[in-house]
């Protein structure tokens, strides 16, 4: 074997490695990544989703509970009018530029949903500037 | 916006949410809980609409202008007795536009990110189908609760035979069409949903009686908020999602107390027939017993000698407008020297504290509105009650008679106090139908007229009967 070749094998066995260990490093890097979401808990998006509406449902029981009963109707207002937040899917809906399906389903959505915001935001601040303590 | 920074809007809004709930444990905090929730609406929309995917604006400003002018101009002019139906009425629009987000996510899901037609994922089909599903109960629910405290739809309970075996059908086939439509994506699949949810909506509420609307009105409270959350899900908005639940749980929890406030169990009012036309129990027996009957002016002279005074304020007095009458006779009394409090029962009215709200209308001060359990005790030493628009709440037979249809319901201990003054239009029985043996007891005055009248005639012999 002459001095060339053997030469060029060094070479050719030189960049295999290189390339290997590059390889070596982004899957190690992929390893760490995969590990810290796990650790992390994210999983599947609706675990994620869930979590949020379960730890939701205790703040609602626990705030709910010590609203005064004599607040109860504005209660029912307020919430009625922050349950209009699907305007958020709404909007969604009515955003794109042409018009389709679903854009008329979001306008009509948009319609109904300012209704209840403007309408209930209003008739809880009437309510609640009737309620004055004794003089 | 990055995702990182609308997910961070998203929290603020939800952390205002809560703190328009929270706001609500005082009147004096509640004012500031509004604007909180004011507040944390705006941060929502203006997140949403910075997303890089809304691109046309036109319709999403022209629809606000719209809603947001007919919705202004409602809650302006709404008188503060028709609330209940004002609610039910809005509860119907979250409903529906619950039930048309779906709608447009069905038919353009790559606009929310869940897939494309015909290859939507089958976990956001299952979210979208339950809030579909819900949506439509709450949309068709309210109108038929709106049509029945508006008085355009019977407020008796409408039960016919076979009813509860048909609902349970139309239950059974509204889960069979989530599973049709989960596996095929089939848009036949997707309006039978809707078309079989907006029925069970109406056989659902039909069957209830008038006087069960503040459970029913909370209930579709609670409702509204599912089906948000149900939509939140779909959208994969957390916002979305923590309002759901904030709002569902506080719908349910309110039913709940109603509930209570009647002891009967949820499912017993959901399922029906209560206080219908029944024939009174017990009437027979009670045939041969005379009642006492005042004037205006034997009123004005009782309430006037007397150290204390109870208001039991009932859905009479919000039917006859009786609050600012009524109000006007408290403040002569006060100014004679007579010591006067409200005492309110959780059921009474047609909403959840739609007493307070009328008496607070009427400028009284809430800290002389007390609850049931806060002054059940102090009758006994009270001179006068005065009973105006209530009847089953006063009822003794809850207490002492086993066979009563409200046995058990918690009620105002009348039996202690001094006089009591009834104001009646005539000796009809309450709403239960059934007789109230109060009105035959030595003690009691039956003041038979309109309720606001009374308050007049009484005021004016006040006045005119100084010294």
């Amino acid at each position: 074997m002459d001095p060339s070749t053997l030469a060029d094998n060094a070479a050719r066995l030189a960049t295999e490695a290189a390339a290997l260990a590059e390889k070596t490093a982004g899957l190690a890097q992929d390893a760490t990544q995969v590990a810290l979401t796990q650790t992390a808990g994210a999983g599947d998006p609706f675990v994620f989703l869930f979590t949020v509406f379960v730890l939701a449902c205790f703040i609602g029981y626990y705030v709910v509970w010590s609203v005064t009963p004599a607040l109860h109707s504005p209660l029912m207002a307020v919430t009625n009018a922050i349950s209009s937040v699907i305007i958020v899917g709404a909007l969604i809906a009515a955003g794109p530029g042409d018009w389709n399906l679903s854009k008329i389903f979001g306008f009509i959505a948009v319609i109904l949903a300012s209704v209840n915001i403007f309408g209930g935001f209003i008739v809880t601040q009437r309510m609640l500037a009737m309620y004055r303590a004794k003089k | 916006m990055s995702a990182s920074l609308t997910a961070f809007a998203y929290l603020v809004a939800s952390v205002c949410f809560i703190m328009a709930l929270r706001g609500l444990s005082s009147p004096k905090s509640a004012r500031m809980g509004n604007i909180f929730g004011i507040v944390g609406m705006i941060i929502a929309i203006l997140t949403t609409v910075a997303l890089p995917s809304v691109t046309s604006f036109d319709a999403i400003v022209i629809g606000i202008a719209i809603g947001g002018a007919i919705g202004a101009v409602i809650a302006l002019k709404i008188a503060m007795t028709a609330l209940p139906q004002l609610v039910a009425a809005f509860h119907s629009l979250v409903g529906l536009a619950a039930v048309l987000v779906a709608g447009a996510a069905f038919f353009s899901p790559e606009a929310y990110g869940i897939g494309t037609v015909g290859h939507i994922h089958t976990g956001s089909l299952i979210e979208m189908s339950i809030g579909t599903a819900i949506g439509a109960i709450t949309f068709t629910g309210s109108i038929i609760a709106f049509g029945k405290l508006q008085g355009l739809v019977t407020g008796k309970p409408l039960v016919f035979k076979g009813q509860h075996m048909i609902n349970l059908g139309l239950g059974i086939a509204l889960v069979l069409v989530v599973v049709w439509l989960a596996a095929t994506e089939s848009s036949t699949a997707f309006w039978l949903l809707i078309a079989l949810s907006l029925i069970i909506g109406v056989t659902l509420i039909l069957p209830i009686g008038g006087a069960d609307m503040p459970v029913v009105v909370s209930m579709l409270n609670s409702y509204s908020g599912w089906a948000a959350a149900g939509i939140g899900f779909t959208l994969a908005n957390p916002a979305l999602i923590v309002v759901g639940a904030l709002v569902g749980s506080s719908g349910a929890i309110l039913s709940y107390i109603m509930c209570k406030g009647m002891n009967r169990s949820f499912f017993n009012v959901i399922l029906g027939g209560f206080g219908g036309e029944t024939a009174a129990p017990g009437m027979d027996d009670l045939g041969d017993r005379t009642v006492r009957q005042g004037s205006a002016e034997d009123a004005a002279f009782i309430m006037e000698q007397a150290n204390s005074v109870i208001i039991i304020p009932g859905y009479g007095m919000a039917v006859a407008q009786a609050q600012h009458a009524l109000a006007e006779m408290v403040s002569v009394l006060e100014e004679k020297g007579v010591r006067v409090r409200y005492a309110i029962h959780p059921v009474a009215g047609r909403m959840p504290g739609h007493m307070n709200v009328l008496l607070a209308e009427a400028n009284v001060p809430y800290d002389d509105v007390l609850e049931l359990d806060e002054i059940n005790s102090d009758f006994a030493s009270t001179d006068v009650t005065f009973v105006i628009g209530a009847n089953d709440v006063t009822n003794p037979a809850a207490k002492t008679d086993k066979s009563s249809p409200i046995y058990g319901m918690p009620v105002f201990n009348l039996d202690e106090s001094g006089t009591v003054l009834f104001i009646k239009r005539s000796l009809a029985s309450g709403y239960a139908g059934i007789d109230n043996p109060l009105f035959y007891k030595d003690n009691t005055m039956m003041l038979f007229d309109d309720a606001k009248k009374m308050c007049e005639n009484i005021v004016k012999s006040l006045k005119g009967g100084g010294h």
